[in-house]
């Protein structure tokens, strides 16, 4: 089957300031989507103050030049729209989706937080204790909680900026400063190290007079150097486990380093595809013969990036694997098939069509999100951020097309065990 | 340093409903066909009415659904949906068994075709409804350490006592006695077309895209069992239940209260009120326990509608360290909207709020699909979107406070925490009665 193609229209400029605009019309449906990125995420925090990146996330909302405190929040609902942030290792996002004539209040907003928040000492530690609520639902109260995304790569990984907990200490939590805060907004939070994007319903000349009017005079501040988080892979096997007291079924994730998703992005593609040859749905290599045939594990998973965003990420990241099993299950045989299926693959090739139907469903995926306007103004706004081709995003499903079965064999013959990090979670929960 | 003034909003055109077509087929399956071309795709909602169905074979059922048909092994299915960008899986709610999928546009033909094939000889293989009856047990038990599952599995109880609402995750050792001979003795019985609702969206004309459909589905026939659901029960209030979770870190507060059905004339003003109340970030409750506290990251409130009634609930995880103070808030914050009427600017912000999501909610493929399926579910169509608008826009601040009153009153609440229960019960105890439940 033909691999389709989007054909959103990219307009990109950049103010006096240095902020990078990326402009992506769509008339099909009345609604906007605004979002600015910070090219600065989890692993730019200073040591001791892990978890940082995020907390400050929380404080973008806290109020800015002309905006007290829950005004942000109240001025994106009150305009019918819906709000949010996040943090990833490389990048920090804020966005907005409303109805089209409330893009030039949102414009407003990102401006006015772009020349600053309000940092207070009461804010912070109003924003410190709703972090923590957010660590205990997502990590600490719940069975799984940072299985694999926090607890992997202290395994893979040497330096503090790879290694360590993104979420966050109580204790560094605790200790976070609002002086802290300011000195991380001068440092990253400059115009010229952000990217903001517009999609969806708007007129192009008068978003940018839109765009002129509230960031024209933010003021111009150096963007940081880029920071080299590079670090060697690992020269042996590497393996830990810990006990989840909480999970009532063992888990086990391996990774292995790829290619620089940015500098060798040619060599790194076929890992992507790759991860779904082995895991997705039922067809799929990992699935039919652990889960159907073996029976060793319940579902596994297969991914490129520690945060699931294979085209938003950095040097270095990794392939992943994860399965969770069912009682008494067995990692090591569980890591034994896999090496064999890998083995089967790398000498074996792919199946007639195995390769074809992949891409096919990879192109569904990646059509679907760009169908809402933040599928593609979030996206647009990193790899703009990142590689400087927001178009790219159209590109994609065609790219992943072309991704041949040479380049998936080679690809399967890096996985090995000598390259693979894994962590397992050892069930402590009804003991 | 200057003032900059907030710009102005440029008001919302006129709401525009997508291109659309509508048939039922002879075997009383419906089909809804929505055209939105924006990506070359299509996005498929399939609703069977499945109320009263026995819990345990209906969830297996949706589980085994595509392990194989009389022509397909469970990997061919998959493989040929690969093959034009497809993929499909189900799912069970207490009224329905839903089917939901999404393809490339070109494959809506093929897509159909391997739907009806499963739909209409499905084989349900022993092997495979071995492996799938063992990842579902493995499922329940994980489900059975999350805090968000228990405390919602408590609160059903609550609210719906001897009801069928009462118990919607079946026990691991049912599912273990589940064999593949009952579920094609259930297959048979109740995946029948009749009542059931097909709805596919996308890059598609309309009156084609239903042809297909009735080419396809065409051999999907039989009479449907009356699967109606007694109305559900009205809610008892009584002593805060407590559910010991030892050690949780949080506690979960849930609150059920009555609401009403999307069709009542009240329901917008209700809505609007709940708006105000809890359900959206800039509400007052939220603003209360989490901007202004600190006790919780994503405290909600939301009306849930099912086919035999409607409920309103409200939702937070807190430190355990505050459960008291925070139930003290929620109760006071109930208590504020049920005694008072809303301000004038918090009730345009909530209703703009709720304007504006739906036109959000109707802006993709997947939003559409969705909306006009569980639209369906009610006897509803997208048109409805329109009614609904109009009422938002028209109910008034004295038709808030009044739905307000009837229906967010805390005395009408019932109410269950779980969490640790020896250090969260005497704060909770002073502020209601509380009982520990089994």
């Amino acid at each position: 089957m033909k691999i389709p193609a989007t054909k959103y229209p990219v307009e990109r400029f950049t103010l006096d300031n240095g902020l990078r605009v990326v402009l992506t019309p769509d008339r099909t449906a009345p609604v906007v989507g605004v979002a600015v990125v910070y090219d600065v995420g989890i692993r730019s925090e200073p040591e001791g103050r892990t978890g940082f990146a995020h907390l400050f996330e929380h404080l973008m909302f806290q109020g800015s030049e002309n905006l007290e405190k829950l005004a942000h929040f109240r001025h994106v609902q009150g305009a019918g729209g819906s709000f949010n942030g996040s943090t990833h290792l490389d990048y920090t996002d804020y966005f907005e989706v409303l109805p089209a004539g409330a893009l030039e209040r949102a414009l407003f907003l990102e401006a006015d937080r772009m020349r600053g928040p309000r940092l207070t000492e009461e804010n912070l530690r109003n924003q410190v204790d709703v972090v923590k609520e957010e660590i205990r639902v997502n990590v600490l109260n719940r069975p799984y909680g940072g299985f694999p995304w926090l607890r992997l790569p202290p395994v893979m990984f040497e330096t503090f900026a790879n290694a360590h907990d993104g979420y966050g200490s109580f204790g560094d939590l605790d200790h976070a400063t609002v002086a802290d805060a300011e000195e991380f907004f001068d440092k990253y939070y400059a115009s010229g190290n952000a990217v903001l994007t517009v999609a969806g319903d708007f007129d192009v000349a008068e978003a940018t007079v839109l765009i002129q009017r509230h960031f024209g005079d933010v003021q111009a501040r150096s963007k940081p150097k880029l920071p080299d988080f590079a670090e060697p892979d690992i020269s042996g096997e590497r393996r830990e486990s810990y006990v989840d007291r909480l999970a009532p079924l063992p888990a086990v994730a391996s990774g292995w380093r790829v290619p620089d998703p940015i500098g060798s992005f040619e060599q790194y593609l076929p890992y992507v595809v790759l991860a779904e040859v082995l895991t997705d749905g039922d067809a799929s290599r990992l699935v039919e013969r652990l889960v159907q045939r073996d029976r060793t594990v319940t579902s596994v998973g297969g991914y490129i990036g520690f945060m699931g965003d294979e085209y938003q990420v950095r040097n270095p990241t990794a392939m992943l694997l994860q399965a969770h099993m069912p009682p008494g299950g067995d990692a090591d045989k569980v890591l034994r098939a896999v090496d064999e299926e890998l083995d089967r693959l790398a000498t074996g090739g792919l199946a007639p069509g195995e390769l074809a139907r992949t891409q096919a469903r990879m192109a569904t995926h990646l059509l679907r999100d760009t169908d809402a306007v933040l599928g593609r103004a979030l996206p647009m706004a990193v790899l703009e951020a990142q590689r400087g081709r927001p178009e790219m995003l159209n590109d994609l499903p065609r790219l992943v097309g072309e991704v041949t079965e040479a380049q998936i064999l080679a690809a399967a013959a890096t996985l090995r065990p000598e390259r693979r990090s894994t962590i397992e979670v050892v069930p402590g929960a009804n003991q | 340093m200057s003032v900059r003034p907030l710009p102005e909003l440029i008001p919302d055109s006129k709401l525009k409903l997508p291109k659309q077509a509508e048939r039922t087929l002879s075997s009383g399956l419906t089909v809804i066909a929505i055209r939105r071309p924006a990506v070359p795709l299509i996005e498929l909602r399939l609703r069977v009415p499945f109320g009263r169905a026995p819990l345990a074979r209906a969830t297996l059922l949706s589980q085994a659904l595509f392990t194989g048909t009389a022509r397909m092994s469970s990997i061919d299915i998959a493989a040929e949906l690969q093959t034009v960008g497809g993929g499909l899986s189900a799912g069970l709610d207490p009224d329905r068994l839903l089917v939901t999928g999404n393809s490339l546009a070109a494959g809506l033909d093929r897509m159909l075709e391997i739907l009806a094939d499963v739909l209409s000889d499905p084989t349900y293989p022993a092997e495979e409804v071995a492996t799938e009856r063992d990842r579902l047990v493995d499922h329940i038990q994980v489900a059975q350490t999350q805090p968000a599952h228990l405390a919602r599995t408590a609160l059903l109880t609550r609210m719906y006592g001897r009801h069928p609402y009462a118990v919607q995750t079946p026990e691991a050792e049912q599912v273990k006695g589940v064999r593949p001979g009952q579920l094609r003795a259930l297959h048979a019985d109740r995946v029948r077309p009749d009542g059931a609702v097909l709805v596919l969206v996308g890059d598609l004309n309309p009156e084609k895209a239903i042809d297909s459909a009735e080419k396809a589905l065409g051999g999907w026939i039989g009479p449907s069992r009356d699967g109606n659901v007694p109305r559900t029960p009205e809610l008892e209030p009584g002593p805060l239940q407590l559910v010991d979770r030892p050690g949780a870190v949080q506690s979960s507060l849930r609150m059920a209260l009555p609401a009403l059905t999307r069709t009542d004339p009240d329901y917008a003003a209700l809505q609007l009120a709940n708006m105000v109340f809890g359900g959206y970030f800039s509400s007052r409750w939220v603003e209360n326990i989490r901007e202004d506290k600190g006790y919780t990251y994503g405290p909600h409130s939301a009306i849930e509608h099912f086919v035999a009634g409607s409920a309103l609930v409200v939702a937070a995880e807190v430190a355990t360290e505050v459960t008291g103070p925070a139930m003290l808030e929620t109760l006071y914050e109930l208590g504020r909207i049920a005694s008072l009427p809303p301000g004038e600017e918090e009730l345009e912000q909530a209703r703009r709020y709720s304007l504006g999501t739906l036109r959000l909610g109707m802006s993709t493929q997947a939003g559409l699909a969705g909306l006009a399926s569980v639209f369906a579910s009610f006897g509803l169509r997208l048109d409805h979107l329109r009614e609904h608008s109009a009422a938002l826009a028209a109910a008034t601040r004295e038709q808030v406070a009044e739905a307000a009153a009837r229906y967010l009153a805390p005395s009408a609440a019932v109410a269950v925490v779980l969490g640790d229960a020896d250090r969260i019960e005497a704060p909770l105890a002073a502020l209601t009665a509380v009982e520990r439940a089994e």
